[in-house]
């Protein structure tokens, strides 16, 4: 039996990991996986709160997530591609033109 | 037939508001005929009005408004004087609208330019017909907006412009005066119709009043110290230049005071003053007027002189004689410009006159009514009106004393000096530049009409008074200025006096450097401020657009940890 502590201080870990690579990372695909890293910590820590209730609620959220991230996915791929074509690069600071 | 008198100011305004609103649906003839057409109707009903005319008369439409006691009118008065003013601008104006519809043929502006004529004649009926000073003075700001835009009709060129400032600015200064006057008035006699102010004058200090009054008819008539816009004003085209000087807008001043002549008869020391300043500025034109080089130019200083000797008749109680000189002055001062405008048509706009020479040839009818013009206006005895007037200003002059009369002589004397310089060195001598005559019907007509009127106008009775002619001094005396004339051709190389030059140095420059110096005062702040502080918000949430998405979704990050952290520890 995993406590639900350790359970948050890994999704914790995760989250982290995600927003550095978010932050850090200049390759777009990196930074849409990093988006996923998040998604999915956020999703560990429901299940490990439904584990604690012990009520199902936690893994329907999950399955919300995953739906969302597929979506997400799929909307980010295509992104992506449009940047490539548009800029020739995966460099997410060439996509800096509209400057204030 | 008195009761038609409102359509006389009412028929030009009627042709500027259907040439202002509807004008653009009709063809160019048709604009033309409705320009000239309004003025000469309002000739005729002038005409009929005047034959009807028995004894002054009011024509009220309506009441203005009214402020307690102060109640002026939308009303008319029709005594001897403004008779003649209405006879001479009606139809003088109707000649001059009907030269221009040949001259300005081909203008991009011919609406514009009918539209603002008739309005410059409404105005100026306005002025001279008002039973009060408050609707005298709309005529009177009418008049100077009409002349503004006449003068910059030609508003492509920016000197065109400046110069239509230079007349509204100048005039302005004037006007002052007269609003100012207006208030004393109100404030000191307690109503602004002619008849009572001038009955009840006697009980104010009628120095201040007068002097106030001057001071505006001095504006508009371009007298010195004012007189600096009226040269400019000759950016405008010669029909403008000639309603100006003839019929309308500087013989407002002469109009006013006349009008109120009551008032400056209570007022010894303003009525000397009306006749200094018309001696000097008598002098000074003439001056002025021989070392000019342009045609029309030497006109416009002529005008200016011309004006000065009405001052100068008004300023010795000679109103009428005044008057008589005004209405032969309208007659050859419209006719010189109308044919020095013929001239430079014929010349492809050549205004130099040393650049003419000998056109007496190629252009007989411009060189015949130029020279009546120039004969009148010098005073030829007899055969011309300007003698009878001129004559009737030196009489009452010498009976004021010969100090005055000496001062009128010489103002004679270089009269003819430089309008016969002109006629010499324009006509005469061999021909320097190409001619295309202009020969047009619509041209000709009021030339040979006004050249008529400049002849025989002088036997016209006027029920101002009666004049009786005799042959004087001055004949002898503008006769030796033809003489003379002759002997000048040559270009003059003494400049005139420069005005110009002494206003930009001791008015001009100091108020620029003044409204620079207070321009940047701490009151600003007040509005600036709000400004100042909204530019630098703008910028600095500007600068947080770097178009950078990983500081954006840094911003995010920070913006969240601040949330939680409140939401956990408030």
């Amino acid at each position: 039996m995993i406590s639900t502590t350790h359970g948050l201080i890994l999704a914790a870990v995760l989250f982290a990991l995600g927003l550095t690579g978010l932050l850090a990372r200049r390759d777009v695909i990196f930074v849409l996986m990093s988006i996923e890293i998040m998604m999915n910590a956020a999703g560990l820590a429901f299940v490990v709160a439904g584990a604690r209730w012990g009520r199902p609620d936690g893994q329907v959220m999950f399955l919300f997530i995953l739906a969302t991230a597929a979506a997400e996915v799929s909307v980010g791929l295509a992104l992506i591609l449009a940047l490539f074509r548009r800029a020739r690069t995966l460099d997410v600071d060439a996509a800096n033109r509209m400057r204030g | 037939m008195q009761d038609l008198l409102w359509l006389v100011p009412g028929l030009p305004l009627l042709g500027f508001l259907v040439l202002s609103l509807a004008g653009g649906r009709l063809s160019r003839p048709a604009m033309a005929a409705v320009g000239t057409g309004s003025v000469g109707a309002s000739a005729m009903v002038a005409t009929l009005v005047a034959l009807g005319f028995h004894e002054p008369f009011r024509q009220v439409l309506w009441e203005w408004m009214r402020v307690g006691e102060f109640a002026p009118t939308i009303g008319f008065r029709l005594d001897a004087l403004s008779l003649v003013m209405i006879l001479v601008i009606t139809w003088v104006g109707f000649l001059i609208h009907a030269y221009s519809c040949a001259f300005m043929a081909g203008d991009a502006g011919y609406r514009r330019f009918f539209a603002i004529m008739n309005l410059f004649v409404a105005a100026m009926l306005t002025l001279v017909l008002a039973d009060n000073l408050l609707f005298l003075y709309l005529g009177w700001e009418g008049v100077g907006l009409c002349s503004y835009l006449l003068i910059g009709f030609w508003y492509q060129d920016p000197a065109n412009g400046r110069a239509a400032r230079k007349a509204f600015i100048v005039t302005r200064v004037g006007d002052t005066a007269f609003a100012i006057g207006l208030f004393f008035l109100i404030a000191q006699v307690g109503t602004l119709d002619i008849e009572e102010a001038m009955t009840r004058a006697g009980s104010i200090s009628a120095a201040t009043a007068a002097a106030l009054l001057l001071g505006g008819a001095v504006g508009k008539s371009a007298q010195i110290p004012l007189q600096v816009w009226l040269p400019d004003a000759m950016a405008g085209p010669t029909p403008v230049s000639a309603l100006i000087h003839a019929a309308t807008m500087v013989t407002a001043g002469v109009y006013l005071i006349a009008r109120t002549q009551a008032l400056f008869a209570l007022a010894p020391v303003v009525q000397t003053m009306v006749a200094v300043i018309g001696a000097a500025t008598l002098l000074l034109g003439g001056i002025g007027a021989l070392a000019q080089r342009d045609i029309k130019r030497v006109l416009a200083y002529s005008t200016m002189s011309q004006i000065g000797l009405m001052f100068l008749a008004l300023g010795l109680g000679a109103w009428p004689a005044a008057i008589f000189h005004f209405m032969t002055h309208a007659f050859f001062k419209a006719l010189l410009f109308l044919a020095a405008g013929s001239v430079t048509l014929s010349l492809h706009h050549e205004h130099d006159i040393f650049r003419m020479g000998g056109l007496w040839k190629s252009l007989p009818i411009s060189f015949a009514t130029f020279l009546i013009g120039a004969a009148s206006l010098s005073g030829m005895p007899f055969v011309t009106a300007g003698f009878f007037s001129k004559e009737s200003i030196l009489g009452s002059a010498w009976e004021r004393g010969v100090g005055w009369w000496s001062v009128a002589l010489v103002g004679v004397l270089l009269t003819s000096l430089y309008i016969f310089r002109v006629v010499f060195i324009v006509f005469f001598g061999e021909a320097k530049t190409s001619v295309a005559p202009r020969r047009d019907v619509l041209l000709t007509l009021p030339m040979v009409a006004l050249a008529i009127l400049a002849l025989v106008g002088g036997w016209i009775p006027i029920p101002v008074g009666v004049f009786e002619p005799h042959v004087g001094v001055a004949s002898v005396v503008s006769m030796a200025g033809i003489v003379i004339a002759w002997s000048l051709r040559a270009p003059l190389a003494f400049p005139g006096v420069d005005f110009d030059g002494l206003y930009e140095r001791a008015f001009v420059r100091p108020f620029l450097r003044l409204a620079n110096a207070v321009g940047r005062d701490p009151a600003d702040a007040v509005s600036f401020g709000p400004a100042w502080a909204a530019a630098t918000a703008h910028r600095l949430a500007s600068a947080t657009q770097t178009g950078s998405l990983r500081w954006y979704a840094a911003g995010i990050v920070f913006g969240g940890v601040v949330l939680l952290a409140v939401v956990l520890w408030w």
